[in-house]
C-alpha cells in the first residue's frame, strides 16, 4: 500500500474526480479520499494516463474542495478477507462490518471482479430442488446451479416467496451443507429487518451472509455489493463445498445506480438512459452462478427484481431474462385476487427443469404434466377471454370446462399458504386432480401409460 | 503475408478493455501483448503516433508505462486437423487445454496454442501430385482423417501459388512438420505443414460463387417444412428472450444434414455451450451414426467473457467455416447471438467517442452485418470443388421488438427469417416459430428438391396448410367478437383442422425422444394424413354430419400423437394407421350416405 497522498485533484463532478499528473496509476486501483473535514471517501480508478487519472467516488463527491482533498492510491484492486467466520456476518457493498462487530481478518483476500469460469470447467446443474411451492416445483422447477430470478413489481410479495424458497428450499434426501448469502441492495429498513427475522426464526442465522446497502446508502456501493456476495459465495461453495443460495434484491436499484454512475461519466446511452454494456454488467454477476467440474458445492442464484411500471420489456428485466435460464414472473392480477403465491404462468420459465425433472429425478409424469397443465391454462384463459366479451352462458359445455378449469388451478394449484410445503409428489398429485377433470382423448401432452396410472376416470 | 519482427512500445491510458499505447510502426488491425500479463489485444485506430487498441481480456490493474509488443500480423487462426470436437475461446484459445492447465477461471494473459503440436496425424498425399507441377493456392495435396467422420483435406494456404518442389510420403506427422514444398514465381520456397494461418477479418477467396441448390434439412417441421432454408443461404431467427432461438439453434446443429457444424456461443450461457458438450458426444449424427461431437466445433465467448472478444468471435467463427467449406463440405455455421456480437461493437465505438446513430449503435452497423452474412454462400472452390457456409444467426432484440436496429438491419440481408413469438412460447407452443411472420425466399428452389426426393405434391400441400391457418387467424377473430355460435359448421371444422396442423405437424418438442427428429418421409406423411382427414370430414359436413361428432372421433386424439409414436423409420406403421383413420371417415360417410339415400 502506498503512503504518498497527492493533492493534485482538479475536478469534481457527478461523483468523479479527476487528478492530474500521478504517474503509473493501476486502472481499477482502489483509491481513498480524504476531504476538508478528515472523512474518508473510497473510489476506484476507471481510466488511467500518466497527465489524468478519473476516480468514481462510491460516496459521492458533494462538496468536496479540491484544495483540500488527498487522495491516496492503494495498490489493489477491491477485495474482500475471507474466513468461515463470515457466517453469520453482516457486512455493507465495501465489505465493512455492518454489524459492530470487528472486521474479518484473514490472509485470504479476493478480488471481488473474479476471471470468468472457463465453460470447460462447468458440469451441467440437474439437481432438483424442492422448494415446496407448487408453481415451481411442477412448472418451472429450480435445479441446484440454476440463476433463476422472480420478476416483480411494487407491492407484490415477492420478499415473502425469496422467504419462503429460503426457508423449505431443499433437496430430496440430502443433508449436505447448505448456506445462504443474502444481497441487499438499495433496501428499506422494514425490508431489511424481515428478511434478518426470517433467518433469525427459521434459525438459518448462523448459515447466512447479509451483505445489505439501505435505501438511505450510496447508491455507488450498490455496484460492488453484489460481486461482494458473489466472491463470498464462491469461496462457500468452492473452498468450503457447501451448497449455497444466493439470494439478491433488488436489482433494479442495481441497475439504477449503475445508469447515475454511468451518466456521469457520459458513457452513451443505449435504451432508457441505460449504458449499452448493462447486459455485459449483468451477465458478470449472474453468470457466478453453477456448479464446476470436481467441486462440491454449487451456487444458485435467485435475483429479485422489481420491474418498472409492471413492464417486462423494460430493459432490466429484459436483460436479466436475456442471461438467466428462466424466470418467475409475479402477476398483480393474481395478486389483487387475493392469491399468493402470485405466479403469473404463462411468462415463467424454467430452463435447466427438463435435465433435472422426470423418472430418477422426482417423478415420471412430470415433464408431461407440466407440459399439460401449460397447454390447459393457456387454453383456459382464450376462453376465459372470449367469455368475458360474449359471456359466459354463450360458451359450449367444452369450453366451460376450460373456464373451470382455469379457476380450479388458480385457487387449488397456484393458491398455497406461506407456511404450506408441499413435496413434489403432492404437486404432481394436486396436477392430476385437476387433469381427471378433462376426458382422456383432451389430454394430448401426457402419454397413455401416465394416463392409465394417474388419471381418475381412466385408472382403475 | 505475416511479419514476423516484433516491436516495443508502451501503455499510455487505459479506459476500460480500450488502451492508447504509443508503438513505432504499428499496423491498423496488427495484434499486440500489452502490460507485464501480455494481454492480448488488436489495434483498431491510429492518431498521430498513438494507436488505440481493444484488448480481449480485463485490464485491471493494468498501468500506463507498462510494455507493449506489436505482434506484426493481424488477429489470425489456426486451420489445420484438430480443429473438430474442441471448444475454443473467442480468439481460438483451446478452453479444455485452459482448464487443465490454469483451473476453473480463465487466467490472463495465457496463450496456449490453439492446435496440438504433438498429436500425429496420418497424412495421405494425394495421388498424381508430382514434383515441378504447378500448384494453385487451394489446391489440395493430401488428407488426414480427422475424427471417423470428417476426413480433413490438407490445401495449399489461399495466398500461395507456384511450383510444388516436393510432397511428403504417406506417414504420421505433427503439425509442425513440413508435408510439401512450393516455389513461388519471386523463388522462394515455402515449406507447407498441416496447418496455416489466415486473418479471420479477410474472407477466404474462391473461384466463384453458386447459387444454393438443396435444402438444408434439419428435422424440424416448421423449418424444413414450411420456411426452408438452403445450403450455403443466409438466416436469422429473431425473439424475444425465452422463445427458442437457442432451442432451435441446437436442433440444428443436432440434426442438420451437414457435414461440419460450428457452434458459436457469442455473449451468451455458459451452461448452453456444457449442455452441448455434455450431450454431443453421446449423440448419434442421424446421416452417419457417428458421435454428434465427430462433426461439431464449439466457440465460445460466454455473456461472461470479456466483450471485445466477443466482437471477434464471429469472424473466428466463420474463418473455420470457409475452410471447412474450402475442403468442399457443407458447413453450418450457429451464431447465438448476433446481437450481443453488435452489442460489443457499440461498446468499442462508444469507448472510442464515435457518433451513435440509433440506439446508440455506430453508423457502421448495418454495412458490418452485411459483411458478415456475405461470407456464406455456395461456392465453387480454388480446386474445383463445390463447398458452403449456411450462416444461422440468432437475434435478440430488446423488449422482442423487432424493429430495432440489429433485427431490422439483419432482415434486409438474409433469405430465411425465422420469427419466433412470445405469445407461442408462452402457449408453450414450441418450437414458437410464428407462421405468420416467418419467410423463407426459396421456397421455389426448395420445392423441386422435395418434389423429386419426396412427393410431387409437396409445394401444394404446404399451401393447402398456410391458406388454412390464415383462415383460421380470420374466424378466430370473428369467434372473439361474436362467439362461435357466428361460424357455420364448416368454417368450425376449419377451426378444428387448423388446430390438428398446429399439434400434429406444427409442435414438435424438442424434448422428445421419438419427435425430436422428423425425416422429410414423416413430415410429408403427417402434413398429408393431417389435410386428408380435414378434406374427408369437410365432405361429411357437406353431407350434414355435425361438427361436433367428428371432432370427437377418438382418432383425432390419436392423430394428434401420431408424430410421437412413430419415429421417422416407421413409415409403414404411419401408412397402416393413415388407412385406420381414413377408414373410420369412411364409416361414417357410408352411414351417412345411406340416411341421404333414405330421407330422399
Ligand atoms: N422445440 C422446443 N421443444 C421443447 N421445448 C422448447 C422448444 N423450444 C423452446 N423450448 C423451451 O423454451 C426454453 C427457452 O428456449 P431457449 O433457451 O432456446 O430461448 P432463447 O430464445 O434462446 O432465449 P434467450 O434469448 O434468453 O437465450 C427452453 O429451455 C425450453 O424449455
Ligand atoms: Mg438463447
Amino acid at each position: 500500500m502506498s503512503a504518498k497522498e497527492y493533492r493534485t485533484a482538479s475536478a469534481a463532478r457527478g461523483g468523479l474526480l479527476t487528478v492530474s499528473n500521478v504517474p503509473n496509476i493501476a486502472f481499477g486501483d482502489r483509491v481513498r479520499v480524504r476531504d476538508q473535514k478528515g472523512n474518508t471517501r473510497n473510489g476506484q480508478v476507471i481510466l488511467s494516463s500518466d497527465e489524468e487519472v478519473l476516480i468514481q467516488i462510491f460516496e459521492g463527491t458533494d462538496d468536496l474542495d479540491m484544495e483540500n482533498t488527498w487522495v491516496r492510491f492503494l495498490d489493489e484492486p477491491v477485495e474482500i478477507a475471507l474466513s468461515p467466520e463470515i457466517l453469520g456476518r453482516v457486512f455493507s457493498g465495501l465489505g465493512e462490518p455492518r454489524d459492530f462487530r470487528p472486521p474479518i481478518v484473514s490472509s485470504l483476500r479476493r478480488s471481488i471482479n473474479a476471471a470468468p469460469f472457463n465453460p470447460a470447467a462447468r458440469t451441467y446443474p440437474k439437481e432438483f430442488i424442492q422448494t415446496g411451492v407448487s408453481t415451481i416445483d411442477g412448472l418451472n422447477s429450480l435445479v441446484r446451479g440454476q440463476k433463476l430470478p422472480i420478476f416483480s413489481a411494487s407491492g407484490l410479495p415477492h420478499n415473502r416467496l425469496a422467504a419462503q424458497i429460503v426457508r423449505q428450499a431443499k433437496l430430496p434426501d440430502d443433508d449436505s451443507r447448505f448456506s445462504v448469502v443474502f444481497a441487499a441492495m438499495g433496501v428499506s429498513y422494514a425490508d431489511a429487518r424481515f428478511f434478518q427475522e426470517e433467518f433469525a426464526s427459521s434459525g438459518v442465522l448462523g448459515n447466512v451472509v447479509m451483505f445489505v446497502n439501505m435505501a438511505d446508502d450510496p447508491p455507488v456501493e450498490r455496484l460492488t455489493l453484489p460481486r461482494m456476495a458473489l466472491t463470498a459465495a464462491e469461496y462457500l461453495a468452492f473452498d468450503l463445498d457447501r451448497h449455497v443460495l444466493v439470494v439478491m434484491t433488488d436489482m433494479t436499484h442495481y441497475a439504477e445506480a449503475l445508469r447515475e454512475v454511468a451518466t456521469a461519466k457520459g458513457d452513451v446511452p443505449a435504451r432508457k438512459g441505460y449504458p449499452g454494456y448493462l447486459y455485459s454488467d449483468l451477465a458478470e454477476i449472474y453468470e457466478r452462478s453453477g456448479r464446476i467440474k470436481d467441486r462440491h458445492g454449487s451456487i444458485t442464484l435467485v435475483p429479485v427484481l422489481s420491474m418498472p411500471s409492471d413492464d417486462i420489456t423494460h430493459p432490466i428485466p429484459d436483460l436479466t431474462g436475456y442471461i438467466t435460464e428462466g424466470q418467475i414472473v409475479l402477476s398483480r392480477e393474481l395478486h389483487n385476487q387475493g392469491i399468493y403465491p402470485p405466479v403469473h404462468i404463462s411468462p415463467s420459465l424454467s430452463r435447466l427443469m427438463k435435465d433435472g425433472i422426470g423418472k430418477d429425478f422426482t417423478r415420471e409424469d412430470h415433464p408431461h404434466v407440466s407440459n399439460q397443465l401449460y397447454a390447459l391454462y393457456a387454453r383456459a384463459l382464450e376462453t376465459r377471454n372470449l367469455a368475458s366479451i360474449i359471456g359466459a352462458d354463450e360458451l359450449s359445455a367444452r369450453d366451460r370446462r376450460y373456464l373451470e378449469f382455469a379457476d380450479a388451478f388458480e385457487e387449488r394449484f397456484v393458491r398455497q399458504g406461506e407456511d404450506e410445503d408441499r413435496s413434489i409428489e403432492e404437486t404432481l398429485n394436486l396436477a392430476w386432480n385437476l387433469l381427471s377433470t378433462f376426458p382422456p382423448q383432451a389430454l394430448t401432452r401426457v402419454t397413455e401409460t401416465e394416463m392409465a396410472k394417474y388419471h381418475r376416470q381412466s385408472g382403475e | 503475408m505475416i511479419n514476423k519482427e516484433s516491436r516495443k512500445g508502451t501503455i499510455l491510458e487505459i479506459n476500460g478493455p480500450i488502451v492508447t499505447i504509443r508503438l513505432p510502426g504499428v499496423h491498423n488491425g496488427e495484434q499486440v501483448r500489452i502490460g507485464s500479463l501480455g494481454l492480448y489485444g488488436e489495434v483498431i485506430a491510429l492518431e498521430g503516433d498513438k494507436a488505440i487498441v481493444q484488448i480481449y481480456e480485463s485490464t485491471e490493474m493494468v498501468r500506463p508505462g507498462e510494455p507493449v509488443e506489436g505482434l506484426g500480423h493481424p488477429l489470425s487462426v489456426e486451420l489445420g486437423p484438430g480443429l473438430i470436437g474442441g471448444i475454443f475461446d473467442g480468439v481460438q484459445r483451446p478452453l479444455e487445454e485452459m482448464f487443465l492447465k490454469a483451473g476453473d477461471q480463465i487466467p490472463r494473459g495465457l496463450s496456449p496454442e490453439p492446435l496440438d503440436r504433438e498429436k500425429l496425424w496420418r497424412f495421405v498425399p494425394t495421388e498424381n501430385l508430382e514434383p515441378n507441377m504447378p500448384i494453385i493456392g487451394g489446391a489440395r495435396i493430401g488428407t488426414v482423417q480427422e475424427t471417423e467422420t470428417v476426413e480433413h483435406r490438407i490445401m495449399v494456404p489461399p495466398d500461395i501459388e507456384g511450383e510444388l518442389i516436393e510432397l511428403a510420403p504417406e506417414g504420421d506427422y505433427n503439425l509442425e512438420e513440413t508435408i510439401g514444398q512450393v516455389r513461388d514465381r519471386h523463388g522462394h520456397i515455402h515449406h507447407l505443414k498441416l496447418f496455416h494461418r489466415w486473418p479471420v477479418r479477410k474472407p477466404r477467396p474462391y473461384q466463384s460463387r453458386d447459387n444454393g441448390i438443396d435444402p438444408l434439412i434439419t428435422g424440424q417441421r416448421i423449418l424444413d417444412t414450411f420456411f426452408p432454408l438452403l445450403k450455403g443461404s443466409k438466416c436469422a431467427v429473431p425473439g424475444p428472450f425465452g422463445a427458442g432461438k437457442t432451442v432451435v439453434q441446437h436442433q440444428v446443429a443436432r440434426w442438420a444434414n451437414a457435414d461440419i457444424v460450428i457452434y458459436v456461443g457469442c455473449g451468451e450461457r455458459g451452461n448452453e455451450l456444457v449442455d452441448v458438450l455434455d450431450s454431443f458426444p453421446k449423440l448419434k449424427d442421424p446421416y452417419t451414426g457417428r458421435p454428434l461431437m465427430d462433426r461439431t466445433l464449439l466457440i465460445a465467448n460466454t455473456s461472461n467473457m470479456p466483450v471485445v472478444a466477443r466482437e471477434a468471435s464471429i469472424y473466428v467463427g466463420i474463418t473455420i467455416a470457409e475452410y471447412y467449406r474450402d475442403q468442399g463440405f457443407d458447413v453450418v455455421m450457429l451464431a447465438d447471438s448476433t446481437s450481443r456480437w453488435a452489442e460489443a461493437l457499440r461498446e468499442v465505438s462508444g469507448r472510442l467517442g464515435q457518433m451513435p446513430v440509433e440506439e446508440g449503435y455506430p453508423a457502421y452497423l448495418a454495412s458490418r452485418l452485411a459483411a458478415f452474412y456475405e461470407r456464406a454462400g455456395r461456392v465453387e472452390t480454388m480446386d474445383c470443388g463445390k463447398g458452403s457456409v449456411t450462416l444461422i444467426g440468432a437475434v435478440s432484440p430488446p423488449g422482442g421488438d423487432f424493429s430495432e436496429p440489429v433485427t431490422s438491419h439483419t432482415k434486409e440481408i438474409i433469405q430465411t427469417f425465422w420469427a419466433l413469438s412470445k405469445e407461442l412460447a408462452d402457449a408453450r407452443h414450441y418450437p414458437a416459430i410464428d407462421w405468420v411472420d416467418s419467410f423463407s425466399a426459396d421456397v421455389g428452389t426448395a420445392a423441386e428438391w422435395w418434389h423429386e426426393n419426396i412427393d410431387r405434391g409437396w409445394e401444394k400441400r404446404r399451401g393447402q396448410a398456410l391458406a388454412m391457418l390464415a383462415r383460421d387467424a380470420e374466424l378466430s377473430r370473428i369467434v372473439n367478437l361474436v362467439g362461435p355460435e357466428a361460424l357455420s359448421s364448416a368454417q368450425r371444422w376449419v377451426l378444428e383442422g387448423a388446430t390438428l396442423i398446429k399439434e400434429g405437424v406444427l409442435q414438435q418438442s424438442a424434448l422428445d425422444p421419438v419427435d425430436t427428429f422428423s425425416s422429410p418421409e414423416k413430415q410429408f406423411m403427417l402434413l398429408d394424413l393431417i389435410l386428408t382427414v380435414y378434406d374427408e370430414g369437410a365432405a361429411l359436413i357437406e353431407l350434414g354430419v355435425p361438427v361436433q361428432e367428428l371432432s370427437e372421433m377418438p382418432v383425432l386424439a390419436r392423430l394428434r400423437r401420431c408424430k410421437e409414436l412413430y419415429d421417422s423409420s416407421q413409415i409403414d406403421q404411419l401408412k397402416a394407421f393413415r388407412e385406420e383413420a381414413l377408414q373410420d371417415f369412411k364409416a361414417i360417410h357410408s352411414e351417412y350416405a345411406q340416411r341421404g339415400e333414405q330421407t330422399a
